[in-house]
């Protein structure tokens, strides 16, 4: 596009600068005006090019972080770029979510946590609470708590069953008087009634009629004696049997577990106690109403007739109670007056009789309400009566059952606690043996320990003895293995020195073969020599050296360093001649341009090559040089390693001499180690004089 | 190798040198017989025998490792 941008100006250049004829320095000048122009414009259309490319990867980048990573990393210092316009990067978008869906599922997490947590802490601070005084008592001091609390609880028992017997004995013994007093008021009471019944109806002789009359004083006399007894003995009764409620009371709230049966029996016998003496009240109130009606009864028939007693008195005052008697002394008037009174009685009595029947119904109507009245009364204190022993035997059984359910319970409570014991004291079983096996465990580690250092010591106590001795011993040994020695190398030295001289000849005689390589032939086949050598090698390294032989020097021989220096020469202009050709792909030009190349340039025949070859000496013609230097100067190692720097087609051109040179040098390094190696055995076997 | 140098070069000129002459040898007689006795067939024949001849050449020093073979033939 420059390209096109130039020739648009070099065009227009040409069409103004056409114009008119100008002198360099005006086109000079318009060239620029013009070019100035179309370089403005390229300019412009640059700039513009260059910020919107700007623009379009700043506004991408915004958009795509990871476009945006990737221009940091590409482009130096961008990042510092998009820093200023855009902000810091992005990275934390990603992690805001996660850490928002971390952070909530932490929230989560920690609420219900802290919901266990404050359970737990509850549950800790309640029981770090309570644990402060749930220290946990010595064993003794709990025996001996438990011992007292039972003492305790066995004094209050019997103290309390001691006064619930009491008071129940006492109270038994005032209801079973009162009863049998009531009883006794009972019969009393009948007994008189009867004999009043018998008394008012039984028209006896007069005698038999104070008899009677004595017998019932007598009997009222009874009944009231007993009656009156019968009252203390109830009130003294009813003062027990409350005595005997309120030590149920007390002994209900002292609360020992196991005085309630007692308490509960002793109640049942305080109802029944009640109750038999309700019904024996009862009773007794009931034969005193009949025994009411009866001397009522009694009292009108009496007044009737001592009503009629004081009118017959009235009429004939002269006749004493005793009328029957009196049949012979009554005159006729008398008896006229008596009769008529009588009959005037009989008018007045069947008048009454009439006005009683009339007046029947009302007054028997009355009586009835008067009876319903009574009946009703009568009918609610019996019910009320009723009523309170049908709840007190109902709370009597509500307690039994309560009782008999609590027992129950006890004894589940019992049998879990038990079972919570066993289990309890299984695993303290556990605990125990696992405590048990871990202290022998460390006990026998102690033990095995100390044995073991115990052991060691004592080794090691002998182990000295018997190094001394064995030190002693040795020390004879070698001291006896010496003089031996010293008489044997004598021997061998003499033996080795020998040796020693057989090799070197050897090695002679290779050497001497060596040199007999001609001007452009190879030596002689190295093989005998080589075989001579290894005849004569008694240890390793000789023979290693003399197997080190290569096989061409062996079989065909080696050249001479002055062949191999002819040689080069002939080769150095065949190499400078393909000097550029190289690995690659070579035409023919190539081969011409490197003709060329050789036939033009010059260089020194001999160059003394640097102890360091930098990069300019691999020219092929200054190896070269340098190589004709050191093989003028005998350095046939030096040389082949520069003649080794060749490359491409001279090197390939050298590979032939580089082997032969490399041979020629393998056999006369391997020759003069031998040599070497000859001489130091030589040496070393020859003793001065 | 230095040998095989020189014995590939008298091949390759030998080889140039035939084929051209055996290139202008046709285009003489393509151009004589068939084109009206025009210069271009004479000219293209030996230009090609050239061109195959250095073709030829190059292939020749670029594979140096490659054998010629030689037929001998054995009286039976």
């Amino acid at each position: 596009m420059l390209g096109v941008c130039l020739r648009g100006a070099h065009a227009t250049v040409r069409k103004n600068c056409v114009r008119s004829p100008l002198t360099p320095l005006q086109s000079y000048r318009c060239y620029s005006t013009s070019r100035s122009s179309g370089a403005s414009r390229v300019v412009a259309l640059g700039l513009v090019t260059v910020g919107g490319g700007v623009g379009g990867t700043l506004l991408y980048s915004k958009w795509d972080p990871k476009f945006r990573a990737a221009v940091e990393k590409n482009v130096p210092y961008s990042d510092w770029l998009l820093g200023l316009a855009l902000g810091p990067a992005p990275e934390d978008a990603r992690l805001p979510v996660r850490k928002q869906v971390r952070s909530g599922g932490e929230h989560l997490f920690t609420r219900k946590c802290k919901e266990c947590h404050k359970h737990a802490d509850v549950s800790e601070t309640a029981a770090v609470a309570s644990a402060e005084p749930l220290k946990e008592r010595p064993v003794d001091e709990v025996t001996a708590r438990l011992v007292q609390q039972d003492q305790e609880e066995e004094k209050l028992l019997a103290s309390l069953s001691s006064r619930l017997e009491d008071s129940l004995a006492s109270s038994a013994k005032a209801t079973l008087q009162a009863i049998g007093a009531q009883e006794v008021a009972l019969q009393a009471v009948t007994q008189h009634t009867r004999k009043l019944k018998d008394a008012m109806e039984a028209e006896a002789p007069s005698d038999e009629k104070s008899t009677q009359w004595k017998e019932l004083e007598a009997a009222l006399a009874e009944r009231t004696a007993a009656v009156k007894d019968a009252t203390t003995t109830l009130s003294k009764a009813n003062e027990a049997l409350e005595g005997l409620k309120s030590v149920i009371n007390q002994a209900k709230g002292q609360k020992v577990a196991a005085a309630r049966p007692l308490i509960l029996a002793a109640e049942e016998n305080l109802h029944q106690m009640v109750v038999d003496l309700d019904k024996v009240v009862s009773k007794v109130r009931s034969a005193e109403s009949e025994a009411k009606v009866v001397s009522q009864y009694t009292e009108l028939v009496n007044e009737a007739k001592q009503q009629f007693q004081r009118e017959v008195s009235s009429l004939t005052p002269e006749i004493q109670a005793n009328w029957k008697g009196l049949t012979g002394k009554l005159s006729v008037d008398d008896l006229n007056a008596l009769i008529a009174h009588a009959h005037r009685r009989i008018d007045q009595l069947n008048r009454e009789l009439a006005e009683q029947r009339v007046r029947e119904q009302i007054h028997i109507e009355a009586a009835l309400e008067q009876q319903k009245v009574e009946d009703h009364k009568v009918l609610d204190a019996a019910v009320t009566t009723a009523m309170g022993h049908v709840k007190e035997e109902a709370r009597l059984n509500l307690e039994q059952k309560l009782a008999e359910l609590r027992e129950v319970m006890e004894a589940e409570m019992r049998t879990q606690l038990r079972r919570q014991a066993a289990a309890h004291t299984d695993h303290v079983r556990d605990v125990l043996k696992v405590q048990e096996q871990e202290l022998r465990a460390e006990a026998e580690q102690v033990l095995n320990s100390k044995i073991l250092d115990q052991e060691t010591r004592y080794r090691q106590l002998t182990q000295e003895q018997l190094d001394n001795f064995t030190l002693d011993m040795n020390a004879a040994y070698a001291r006896l293995k010496g003089i031996e020695e010293a008489i044997d190398s004598h021997a061998v030295a003499e033996e080795t020195a020998r040796e020693a001289h057989q090799l070197w000849l050897s090695v002679e005689a290779l050497s001497y073969a060596l040199k007999s390589a001609g001007a452009d032939s190879p030596s002689m086949p190295l093989e005998d020599a080589a075989e001579a050598v290894r005849a004569s090698c008694h240890d390793d390294f000789c023979s290693a050296l003399a197997s080190a032989l290569p096989q061409e020097s062996l079989q065909r021989g080696v050249y001479s360093e002055a062949s191999l220096r002819a040689r080069f020469n002939a080769l150095r202009s065949l190499a400078r001649r393909v000097a550029l050709i190289d690995e690659s792909r070579n035409s023919l030009y190539q081969y011409f341009l490197s003709y060329l190349q050789a036939a033009l340039l010059f260089e020194d025949q001999q160059e003394a090559p640097p102890s360091q070859l930098s990069g300019a000496d691999l020219d092929p013609f200054k190896l070269l040089s340098y190589a004709s230097y050191c093989l003028e100067h005998g350095d046939l190692e030096l040389a082949a390693k520069l003649v080794n720097q060749l490359r491409g087609e001279a090197r390939r051109v050298v590979e032939d001499w580089l082997t032969e040179a490399r041979l020629t040098l393998e056999t006369r390094q391997v020759v003069s180690l031998l040599s070497a190696y000859a001489n130091a055995a030589g040496l070393g076997t020859t003793q001065a004089p | 190798m230095a040998d095989e140098y020189g014995r590939k070069w008298d091949r390759c000129l030998a080889d140039t040198a035939v084929k051209t002459a055996t290139g202008l040898g046709v285009g003489i007689v393509l151009s004589v017989l068939l084109f009206k006795r025009r210069m271009w067939p004479v000219s293209f024949g030996s230009g090609l025998g050239l061109g195959m001849g250095y073709s030829n050449c190059q292939h020749d020093f670029r594979s140096p490792y490659l054998i010629h073979g030689h037929t001998v033939k054995v009286n039976a």
